[in-house]
């Protein structure tokens, strides 16, 4: 097999992990402060790329323009999750919160297959066939934009955890749960924006999913599932664990496609998700519990 | 022992037992052939949650991958009937062990290296999805084309080998289900049922008290696993087809565990309770559906969602325990 060949689907499946990574940010910085496992994070993405794929439809908007209105309602319906059901079920056990996600995951699902149907639909763009030559290799265009799009949004978000005044009370929160209340910060509606912020996440993603794959309804459990793999090899809560996670799984995916069969693709990254939980739980990047 | 087993149940608790019992023998008698599919559902679903229930309902260990049980069964115990001839009833003790060997790997794994919640939960789903693939590529079983099972019509019941009418699986799986309730009952109020409490409630107090908390969580996921592994020969061998996509699928387990959560975790007639309910419920859905000419795809699942958020919001044990407060059949012991 030719090394330019070996390089350029490792570097696409690179490229597309990071637009992975940012959809399984969102789980983590979910899971990371409000230690709920979002069961329906594949489907919010999935409500996503419907969107820009609807925007795109009706008023041919690009979708990577479509993403910024797309997360913000997300966000909204991050929030409203958070500060309508989840807050509730804070304190109540695992399975519980499970299936209550589970059962907001099967609404999302169906709602949408009522709506769009089964069939499955993607965006082209005219730029969408584009390629961008870097030495000997070639690279899609869209595939570097959402790449360079994701890490973008990533340092973004890092910044506001890091310096803002929010940022860090919503740290504190994940650090110290009954030492937030001690100081005085509202909680739950922290919990209710720390959801909204990684719904706007998976909000992004899925807007920009919709220039690299096709979409059904369907393919909400893929990517739920998808995510957990990701932010467990990464590290639950890590934020650079989270890209790491997605860098990894997308060049796996890639290797099998091209060296296995394609649909043995999600065996490597399950494989992998197996060897970390065994031998480093806390995740590549994660810090010990 | 039997003593020990009804011992604190109230006497009405026992009668009402009985006459459910005696309602399920005689149902095949008097209802249509649709009533009895849905009868053999509720009991398949009532049955693997039970299974379940041990697992999680009693030594307090979530599974979310308990199709990867099913799945392991019902692939082995068609293999051998399909490729070799050899029936179900042999073919049942290899796929025991077969699924039980799963799950001990997994609890191994798991409970040695230390993971417990979400944690050990994702490592179940890992399992039966990486099982998922690997079985689509499988050739000996015919991968992802689905692997079936001769469908002759036969004048008469072959139970010896599982061929027959839906009123000869109804009674087989009438018989499992109500052995495991009675086998749950036992482990339950056994020295075993008493450890598992207290390592669902508490694992370093149980430690403490020198329970050997890693062979206890064991011996429930060997049990677990085990029982499962029973529907999934019974799934083979009633519905004659297995797709990796389904049978192992995250849905599928999903599906499984809603009966007893919704039924009551750690209840003995939680998962009977559940499974009954939500399978009315999804049957209900879809006439009222079809009655109101609503065909559109996925309208049912969406009201079936909202119903399921309707109940774990507002009964946050599930249905039986505070039903069982009601009548007055709380266990007294």
């Amino acid at each position: 097999m030719p090394t330019e060949l070996v390089l350029t689907v490792a570097l696409q499946g690179i490229l597309t992990g990071l637009v992975y990574g940012l959809m399984a940010l969102g789980l983590s910085v979910i899971f990371g402060v409000v230690r709920v496992v979002n069961f329906a994070h594949g489907e919010m993405m999935t409500i996503a790329s419907y969107g820009a794929i609807v925007a795109f439809a009706a008023w041919h908007i690009d979708p990577l323009v479509a993403m910024v209105p797309i997360a913000v309602i997300l966000f909204a319906i991050g929030y409203a999750m958070q500060a309508l059901l989840i807050n509730p079920f804070i304190n109540r056990p695992e399975h519980s919160q499970f299936i209550l996600l589970a059962a907001v995951a099967i609404i999302m699902v169906n709602g949408l297959l009522m709506i769009f149907g089964p069939d499955a639909r993607n965006v082209l763009v005219d730029y969408s066939l584009d390629s961008i030559e870097i030495g000997p290799l070639l690279v899609d265009k869209v595939r570097v934009i959402t790449a360079a799009m994701a890490l973008a949004i990533t340092a973004v978000l890092f910044a506001f955890f890091k310096l803002s005044h929010t940022g860090k009370a919503i740290r504190a929160c994940a650090d110290n749960h009954l030492g937030a209340l001690v100081v005085g910060l509202n909680v739950k509606q922290l919990y209710a924006l720390t959801f909204g912020i990684g719904s706007a996440c998976v909000g992004a993603a899925g807007a920009m999913m919709t220039l690299l794959i096709d979409t059904t309804p369907n393919i909400g459990p893929v990517f739920t599932l998808q995510a957990f793999v990701i932010v467990i090899i990464g590290g639950l809560g890590s934020m650079p664990g989270a890209l790491l996670g997605g860098v990894l799984i997308g060049l796996s995916e890639a290797m099998s496609g091209l060296f296995f069969a394609p649909s043995a693709k999600t065996m490597f990254g399950v494989a992998i998700l197996i060897l970390v939980l065994l031998f480093r739980p806390q995740g590549l990047l994660g810090r010990k519990a | 022992m039997i003593s020990r087993m009804i011992d604190g149940v109230p006497r009405r608790a026992l009668v009402l037992l009985v006459l459910m019992l005696a309602g399920l023998l005689i149902a095949p008698l008097v209802v249509d052939a649709y009533i009895l599919s849905i009868l053999i559902l509720v009991l398949y679903f009532a049955y693997t949650g039970q299974a379940w229930n041990v697992m999680m309902g009693f030594a307090g260990q979530l599974s979310l991958g308990h199709s990867l049980y099913v799945g392991i069964a019902a692939y082995t115990a068609a293999a051998l009937y399909v490729h070799f001839g050899i029936g179900p009833w042999t073919g049942v003790l290899p796929a025991i062990a077969l699924s039980m060997g799963a799950g001990l790997v997994i609890g191994f794994l798991a409970f040695r290296f230390g993971i417990s919640g979400v944690y050990f939960a994702l490592l179940t789903i890992a399992f039966a999805e990486f099982t998922r693939v690997g079985f689509d590529h499988f050739a000996w079983v015919n991968g992802s084309g689905g692997f079936f099972l001769p469908v002759t019509q036969q004048a008469a019941n072959d139970p010896l080998n599982l061929r027959g009418s839906p009123t000869m699986f109804y009674y087989i799986l009438l018989a499992i289900t109500v052995l495991a309730f009675l086998f749950c009952r036992w482990l339950l109020t056994g020295r075993i049922g008493y450890y598992w409490l207290a390592i669902r409630e508490e694992p370093e107090a149980a430690q403490t008290l020198g329970i050997n908390v890693f062979r206890y969580k064991m011996i429930a996921v060997a049990i677990s696993s085990g029982m499962t592994a029973l529907s999934g020969v019974f799934f083979a061998f009633y519905y004659n087809n297995l797709f990796p996509e389904q049978i192992f699928s995250m849905a599928r387990s999903i599906e499984l565990i809603l009966g007893p959560i919704i039924g009551g975790v750690g209840s003995l007639f939680g998962p009977i309770l559940g499974a009954v309910v939500l399978t009315a419920l999804a049957e209900a859905v879809t006439e009222i559906m079809h009655a109101l000419g609503y065909e559109i795809p996925g309208i049912k699942q969406v009201f079936y969602g909202i119903c399921l958020l309707v109940v774990i919001i507002y009964l946050p044990h599930g249905i039986w325990p505070p039903l069982r407060k009601r009548l007055g059949l709380e266990d007294r012991s």
